[in-house]
């Protein structure tokens, strides 16, 4: 076999082997799934029949006598006095009473009593109120038709088209922003964990001196590209594993929870786009790790000099949406697709936001596989010249002369 | 062809000559001694040598050609201060890092039976290597070095911390390595290591080459010119010789520099001296080392 394919098979085998490899892998399918379990037991203890509500109120205008009876199981009780009110509270007759009071057609005023202590009035209390209060004072005057629409005047129903005038696949909304949101959460805890387990792997092989045996048997660059395409892989087999758990959850979550996760069409390109972006920035970050671990003193040291590459990476996270939150195609937004290191996370940004242009794609894929192959041949210099200086890690400037002499 | 044609390499860090002018050969079948005090710049011409790291000038030759993936198959490196993959398995490490070597892993996992059986740790094969104890991780070492069969084979420090039991091991398996024909390198700075088992020898002290030739020549060039001698009866006035140190049981006895060892011989004899012992003093190359590298402090 060739021996830069031995080292990809023999790092993929370490990493996976890894507990953090396991742990994390493993954390994204099993919390969602616990998730599942949470919800369904909390939605269990909801279901308990509901309790019924009875609010007393007081009419000091007349003609609010129908309509006592409001969904949710709250009945409205009338009351002559303020003081017999008091006594049913009181005496627990009722939960809570609420006085119309003489010029609440003119002001609105509705004067509350409760003996509970809280933040504001629970939803489905106010909902059946205005209900209450809509409909006798609507009784008579228009069609019940028409009653029912003032209470609710629209439900709204979004629908985009393409530039062809077809309904687009790819409707935007809470669908379209949660898959690219999630591919860039797991590249981003991918990138923390495993960019973690190849700087201690490079720094044992430092250590132990097997960097020597190593490359006393295979050239600095096919000991590089083999690290790398390990890593490659084992990000690869990650992604495949959340993937399918994601598909199998969605199953399971349209049949359980329903809801919007039953309308839930993840469109094609998005999770192509998705992998394409993954693996290719999880590449770029395998090549400046280990060019990172040949330069730092130590395993620490390294992790400390990675964080150099690692804030770019996520800072698209937090600019782009101060930018894009007006201008969706911001100039930023573009300038940051380009830019290999904060390509991955940019794009997965703006397919949550907007839209991206297909030329934009093509173009940053381009550039970020040209940053990938440049940096691997820069990085397998940088490797050779200075993964056997131990103990000490080089300037700046002697980095720089390094690859201008090689 | 030589196995290792090294030509005046020359390495520098920091400006400062690491390896100055370094020169050497090793044939196929010999032990070749690279010694010198710590620091002294052996490691760095072994990685120059393994194509580690890049000479600043010079050049050198494995096996009639500048290293290539092919020669780096048929050479074997120890490293100084070792160790390997501690999480890995000892068959799956011999067999790893054979392959890198471009060993067919069946091949090699047949090879490191026998090696293993050879070295009597067949019952260790599935351990891993942090549960070894650190003797038998040395002999693992030694193993992943020579496992491919390699026709050049380099060892840095060979028998640092080994017991005597495992020194010995190891000490026959490079004999039965040389006898097959294998080109060895040994670097060490334990003098008694390279008298018990080099041919050959190159002395370097800060960078440069002090000593380069045959041991037994070196040796005899360095020879201190004075004479051993056990026996019974009065020695008297001896022609050639200028001075005497009596030592418990035996005397040793300068001589002028000019007068054969053999003269003296001659005139003991026809004195009728009793003679139990008569040795022309030849210092240890551990002599020699404090002397040479004792002139340059």
């Amino acid at each position: 076999m060739n021996k830069t394919l031995l080292i990809m098979k023999h790092e993929f085998l370490h990493m996976v082997k890894t507990k953090g490899f396991f742990i994390l892998t493993l954390a994204f399918p099993v919390v969602a799934l616990l998730a599942i379990g949470v919800y369904q037991i909390v939605q269990g203890a909801t279901r308990e029949p509901v309790e019924a509500v009875n609010i007393g109120y007081i009419d000091e205008i007349g003609g609010f006598d129908d309509y006592t009876n409001q969904p949710g199981d709250i009945t409205f009780s009338a009351y002559r006095t303020q003081e017999e009110a008091t006594g049913a509270l009181l005496a627990d007759d009722i939960n809570e009473y609420i006085i119309i009071t003489s010029d609440y057609v003119a002001t609105g005023k509705i004067d509350r009593y409760t003996l509970k202590k809280e933040l504001e009035p629970a939803e489905k209390t106010r909902s059946a109120m205005k209900s209450f209060l809509l409909s006798n004072l609507l009784h008579g005057q228009t069609s019940s038709a028409l009653a029912e629409r003032v209470k609710y005047p629209m439900w709204l129903n979004n629908i985009r088209l393409d530039t062809t005038g077809d309904i687009a696949s790819d409707q935007g909304g809470f669908v379209a922003f949660i898959v690219p949101f999630l591919f860039s959460v797991l590249l981003l805890m991918a990138i923390f964990s495993s960019s973690g387990t190849l700087l201690q792997g490079l720094g044992e092989e430092k250590e132990n001196r097997v960097m020597e045996i190593l490359l006393s048997s295979v050239s600095a660059r096919q000991l590089l590209t083999g690290k790398v395409l390990g890593l490659g892989a084992t990000g690869l087999a990650q992604i495949v594993i959340w993937l399918l758990s994601a598909t199998f959850l969605l199953r399971l979550v349209s049949t359980t929870i329903g809801g919007i996760f039953s309308e839930m069409q993840v469109p094609g390109v998005m999770i192509v786009l998705g992998i394409v972006y993954f693996i290719l920035g999880y590449l770029l970050f395998a090549v400046l790790m280990t060019a990172v671990g040949a330069v730092g003193a130590s395993a620490r040291h390294s992790q400390q000099l990675s964080m150099l590459f690692i804030m770019p990476a996520i800072l698209p996270f937090y600019v782009l949406f101060f930018f894009m939150r007006d201008n969706p195609d911001h100039v930023v937004s573009t300038v940051f697709t380009m830019i290999p290191i904060t390509a991955p996370m940019t794009v997965f940004v703006r397919f949550a936001l907007s839209e991206i242009p297909v030329w934009e794609l093509a173009l940053s894929i381009t550039l970020l596989m040209i940053a990938i192959v440049g940096g691997l041949i820069l990085s397998a210099k940088v490797f050779r010249t200075f993964v056997l200086m131990y103990g000490k890690s080089p300037g700046l400037r002697e980095i720089v002369r390094s690859l201008r002499q090689a | 062809m030589h196995a290792v044609e090294v030509n005046s390499i020359v390495k520098s860090y920091n400006h400062k000559r690491v390896v100055d002018d370094i020169s050497f050969m090793v044939d196929q079948g010999e032990i070749f001694g690279l010694i010198g005090p710590n620091g002294a710049g052996k490691t760095t011409t072994i990685r120059m040598m393994m194509d580690i790291t890049k000479p600043d000038l010079g050049n050198v030759n494995i096996f009639g050609k500048s290293l290539s993936e092919d020669t780096k198959n048929r050479i074997g490196y120890l490293p100084e201060e070792r160790g390997l993959y501690r999480k890995l398995k000892v068959i799956e490490s011999l067999v790893y890092l054979a392959s890198l070597k471009g060993m067919d892993s069946q091949l090699a996992a047949r090879r490191a039976d026998e090696l293993l059986a050879r070295v009597d740790m067949l019952p260790h094969k599935g351990k891993k290597i942090e549960e070894l104890s650190r003797g038998m991780g040395q002999i693992i070492q030694f193993l992943v070095t020579v496992i491919h069969e390699p026709q050049l084979v380099v060892l840095d420090e060979p028998f640092a911390g080994l017991d005597p039991v495992n020194a010995e091991l190891l000490r026959q398996m490079i004999i039965e390595l040389r006898n097959r024909g294998t080109a060895i390198i040994l670097s060490t700075h334990r003098m008694n290591e390279v008298e018990e088992l080099c041919d050959r020898v190159l002395m370097i002290d800060d960078g440069r080459c002090v000593l380069y030739g045959e041991l037994t020549e070196i040796k005899s060039k360095y020879r201190n010119n004075s004479i051993f001698l056990e026996c019974e009866g009065d020695l008297g006035e001896i022609e050639g010789v200028i001075g005497r140190r009596d030592n418990k049981g035996y005397v040793e006895l300068f001589l002028d520099g000019e007068t054969a060892p053999e003269k003296v011989l001659q005139q003991l004899v026809t004195r009728g001296i009793t003679i139990y012992r008569f040795e022309a003093s030849t210092p240890s190359l551990n002599e020699i080392f404090l002397q040479i590298v004792g002139e340059g402090l």
